[in-house]
């Protein structure tokens, strides 16, 4: 049943391009909210036990001459990703609920992104998977360079060619991996001894083809130029789900397949990343515009599924996975409130301006949504960010104990340029110059025609902030799912 | 051997010939000869491929001069397809004079490109070369009221007559040395001889001339002008048709006729043979063609430089040899032909509209007309390799093909190559991409297209083609296992 998800959305991105234009976003909000409710109905449904293998639901030859076949598989993992992919697609449609401008088009791409991921999420043969993930490039593209913002053509560009640039990589290294095995089952493949000389090499092509996408240092130059590039649900998508594809599939790929090469070459990824922890917090701390800080929080954050991967135990794998579904959920809600709440009414992102507004009595529940983001983005107990990245701290204990240190005075400096940005953005000294009444700030003449904070973005808001609260009260909810699923992979020690 | 006999398994050729003379006589009688001469000629085509259908499952006659096997059948049945399209394409061309000659000459380039295809005998693929060859001069010189027409026409005829030249020069050592120009009977005779240097001559020089066709660099420089200057129809068939037999041809030269002399083409067990120069080649081609690509403004020159690069991607295929190798070098070249007579739909409507087709001219195109930006962002992704469009799958045939050849991966530095291509190459495609859906319309009296009907047939056909591009990238095995099953 979790395999409609796909059809579904692909159907609806097919439909919302040729349906008249009245149609297209109803269309994109029902197949969105399906997809999630289709996601909601098999985590309530399924036993627990049965997530702990990736089990078949789909499986057809599709070209039996090469030996591929259209094969999905579940399990915790996938959906955990799966259901993080529903509730970010739905709040995405939601917050682009007004968009005038090519408005078919738009949610034509925007669908594209969402099957594609759900497609990759759910995918057990590796050239189905590759073929998903690929597809998911160009709409992104798409999506920045027609309907984006600040230097839109530059930042789509750039993020499409890192994107493909690592997809080459992932290229040679799947190719590798089918021509050893002779099959592209990824369960088949897993059971496959590859020899240790092989791995030693196809490990880091592939995991670093892959890693691009998730925004490793010092490949992550793409994400904040691109994040603040892109309309508001490009960012909210890109931050929430795209860049997840890169580290479930550097799991469910790279380090499934090549368990050696992994052990090999997992300290170096624990380097990359606590590097990518502190420099991202860092250079956060010094960025003017709203969006690029949020941009390297996704890269800093993004650094801890890596650190988690790279513990090769149990507890942090389970822990990145967490954080994957976490940040997915933070993300979109700080892109949201960013993009949408405070770029639309303002008309800037950047934070010495925004200061002088003090928004927080003009947008309250802007304000309100920041706050409850900005909290669970720096990890404080209660919000899923905490839940997340304590169990990926356990877990590096266990390993890398120097780590856990340099990663905790990451989590210092997150906090430091998440209370900065949130002061500057909403709590600032009101200057003369701006005209405000209540829901609404003055930026053109026509500026009390302004729609208030609309119900539509507070619903969406409203959704996100449930989930990252469920999440960190009962992370169980989503460990006991996870964990038996992790713990079958063999990368483990 | 009777005539009626030879008739009867020369069938598709006669009636393609047969459908020449009828359109020249209708194009003197007929009052509207375009689209009278169109109809005959699409129709005699298609007749033509029914014919094909007909033919007994093989059949060789005198000595391997036509030869009848489900490969060449099905390679006959696409050459005609491309005809087809290019013919439906040229309905719509209104700078060309002489609708009745010029179809009449795509006709018999074609008979052309089926005795290239269905020939495994030396004589008989040079007689087909050259019977393409005259005719797509004369096509590429068409336009008598463009200059770049007649420039793309004189061009492509000089480099094309001394590339005739080397192949026949390579063909007579061959035969000098073989005492023979079937190419089964060439392969006998090479596996029990040791390779003289002469022999060496001749194969070069018959690879030489096939590399003009399939236009390799560094045999190329004919191919951006007559890209450019060729009527938009003669662009289509020149890049699609002429390609696609070439590699059926080149394909069965070296894996036919030199299978002993393959030599191998591994990194690090580089062995004397046609198949290193060909690795040398698609390596070429891949850098040259990429990387002149990034520097065009020209769509029509840019598809030229790709096009070069799209060759080395092909050669690979040829490289890895085997049944797996050249089935999915096949498979390549034809996906390729396929979305490059739409890319050339496009441009033609395009540049009948705007009067040009340089970048600027494609600007804002989506909000002119969607279906065709639609149809451009296919073929485009397509030629880029992104899935789910038929050039991804290629492409992953023909890299995962070159990998399993060979021991030990030795031609992954060629798939590197080829990888690290289509990543430059995804860049040039984009920029046309740009000018399509993100810039505005930078020419003042575009029109709206839809109100013009003689693009009707045009934009159907170009619909039609980004339709099967992307079946075949979703439903690849439809295409990989005939032509797979075809090959021997």
């Amino acid at each position: 049943m979790i395999a409609w998800t796909i059809y579904l959305t692909f159907a609806g991105a097919v439909m919302s391009l040729l349906l008249p234009r009245l149609f297209a976003r109803w269309i994109a909000l029902l197949t969105t909210i399906a997809g999630l409710v289709l996601g909601l109905i098999v985590f309530v449904g399924t036993p627990v036990a049965d997530l702990a293998h990736f089990t078949t639901i789909v499986s057809l030859p599709w070209v039996p001459a090469l030996g591929m076949n259209y094969h999905l598989a579940i399990d915790g993992v996938s959906l955990t990703m799966v259901l993080v992919t529903g509730i970010a697609a739905v709040s995405t449609v939601l917050f682009s609920w007004d968009i005038d401008h090519r408005q078919n088009e738009f949610f034509f791409w925007l669908l594209l992104v969402v099957a594609g991921c759900y497609g990759v999420f759910l995918s057990a043969d590796l050239f189905l998977l590759f073929v998903f993930y690929e597809l998911v490039i160009v709409p992104k593209y798409f999506l920045i360079a027609v309907f984006g913002s600040t230097n839109k053509e530059y930042g789509a560009m750039k993020l499409t060619l890192y994107s493909f640039f690592g997809g080459m990589f992932v290229f040679v290294g799947i190719l590798v991996a089918y021509v050893s095995a002779g099959t592209l089952d990824l369960n088949q493949l897993a059971q496959f001894q590859f020899s240790s000389q092989l791995q030693s090499w196809a490990f880091p092509v592939l995991f670093l083809g892959f890693a691009v996408l998730a925004g490793i240092w010092p490949l992550h130059t793409w994400a904040p130029t691109g994040h603040a590039a892109a309309p508001t649900a490009g960012s909210m998508l890109l931050a929430g789900i795209v860049m997840k594809l890169g580290s479930y599939a550097g799991l469910r790929v790279a380090m499934n397949l090549f368990p050696q090469g992994f052990q090999m070459w997992s300290r170096w990824i624990a380097v990359l990343a606590v590097i990518g922890i502190v420099y991202a917090a860092a250079v956060a701390l010094r960025q003017s515009d709203l969006k690029f800080v949020i941009g390297y929080s996704s890269v800093s954050h993004m650094g801890f599924v890596l650190l988690g991967f790279a513990t090769a135990n149990a507890l942090g794998v389970s822990g990145a996975v967490l954080q994957m579904f976490s940040h997915g959920v933070i993300a979109a809600l700080l892109f949201a409130v960013a993009g949408r709440m405070i770029y639309r009414r303002t008309h800037t992102r950047d934070l010495g301006k925004l200061a002088a507004m003090n928004l927080s009595q003009a947008l309250p529940f802007a304000a309100f949504a920041f706050v409850v983001a900005a909290a669970a983005s720096m990890g404080i107990p209660g919000f899923s960010g905490f839940a997340a990245e304590i169990t990926i701290l356990i877990g590096t204990w266990k390993s890398y104990p120097a780590a856990v240190w340099i990663a905790g005075a990451g989590m210092v400096l997150v906090a430091a340029f998440t209370l900065r940005a949130l002061k500057q953005s909403f709590f600032g000294e009101k200057g003369s110059d701006v005209v405000m009444q209540e829901g609404r700030v003055a930026t053109g003449p026509d500026w009390n025609q302004q729609p208030t904070i609309t119900i539509p973005e507070k619903i969406g808001a409203c959704m996100l902030m449930l989930a990252t609260l469920i999440i960190g009260l009962y992370p169980k909810l989503l460990l006991d799912r996870i964990l038996p699923a992790v713990e079958t992979m063999r990368f483990l020690k | 051997m009777s005539y009626l006999e030879l008739l009867r398994l020369a069938s598709p050729e006669a009636v393609v010939v047969f459908t020449a003379l009828v359109v020249l006589s209708v194009s003197l009688l007929a009052k509207r000869a375009v689209s009278a001469c169109g109809f005959v000629a699409a129709l005699g085509l298609l007749i033509a491929i029914g014919a094909v259908l007909l033919l007994p499952r093989s059949a060789t006659l005198f000595g391997g001069m036509l030869v009848i096997t489900p490969l060449n059948s099905l390679f006959k049945i696409i050459c005609l397809v491309l005809a087809f399209f290019t013919i439906l394409l040229a309905q719509a061309e209104q700078t060309l004079r002489h609708p009745g000659e010029y179809l009449a000459i795509i006709l018999l380039a074609t008979v052309g490109l089926m005795l290239l295809v269905g020939s495994e005998e030396l004589l008989m693929i040079f007689i087909g070369l050259e019977l393409l060859g005259l005719s797509l001069y004369v096509m590429a010189a068409f336009d008598k009221t463009d200059i770049r027409s007649a420039e793309a026409g004189l061009k492509y005829f000089l480099f094309g007559s001394i590339s005739s030249a080397f192949t026949l020069f390579g063909i007579s050592l061959i035969y000098g040395m073989s005492g023979t120009t079937g190419l089964a009977a060439i392969a006998a005779k090479l596996a029990v001889t040791s390779v003289q240097p002469l022999l060496a001559a001749g194969i070069v020089m018959t690879l030489v001339g096939f590399s003009f066709k399939i236009a390799a660099a560094p045999f190329h420089l004919w191919a951006p002008d007559a890209y450019q200057g060729a009527p938009v129809p003669s662009a289509a068939f020149i890049a699609s048709g002429s390609k696609v037999a070439s590699f059926v041809v080149l394909g069965k030269i070296v894996l036919v006729g030199f299978a002993p002399v393959q030599g191998s083409a591994g990194w690090h067990a580089m062995v004397a043979g046609w198949s290193p120069v060909l690795a040398a080649l698609a390596a070429l081609s891949i850098v040259i063609g990429n990387l002149l690509a990034l520097a065009q403004s020209n769509v029509r020159r840019l598809l030229a430089y790709s096009a070069v690069a799209h060759a080395g991607y092909t050669l690979i295929g040829v490289v890895a040899g085997g049944r797996d190798g050249f089935s999915a070098a096949l498979f390549y070249t034809t996906v390729y032909a396929i979305t490059l007579v739409g890319a050339f739909g496009v441009v033609g409507v395009v540049r009948r509209e705007t009067g040009g087709d340089d970048f600027s001219n494609f600007s804002g195109l989506a909000s002119r007309s969607p279906l065709l930006a639609g149809c451009m962002v296919i073929f485009m992704l397509s030629l880029a390799g992104i899935p789910p469009l038929a050039g991804f799958f290629g492409k992953f045939y023909l890299f995962s093909v070159a990998l399993r050849s060979g021991t030990n991966q030795g031609l992954l530095w060629l798939v590197a190559l080829g990888l690290l291509g289509s990543f430059v190459s995804l860049y040039y495609y984009l920029l046309v991409l740009k000018a399509i859906f993100v810039e505005e319309p930078a020419i003042t009296g575009a029109r709206s297209f839809d109100h013009i009907p003689p693009g009707r047939l045009q934009q159907a056909t170009v619909t039609l083609i980004a339709a099967a591009v992307v079946f075949l990238g979703v439903m690849p095995s439809v295409l990989a296992s005939r032509i797979l099953a075809a090959i021997p």
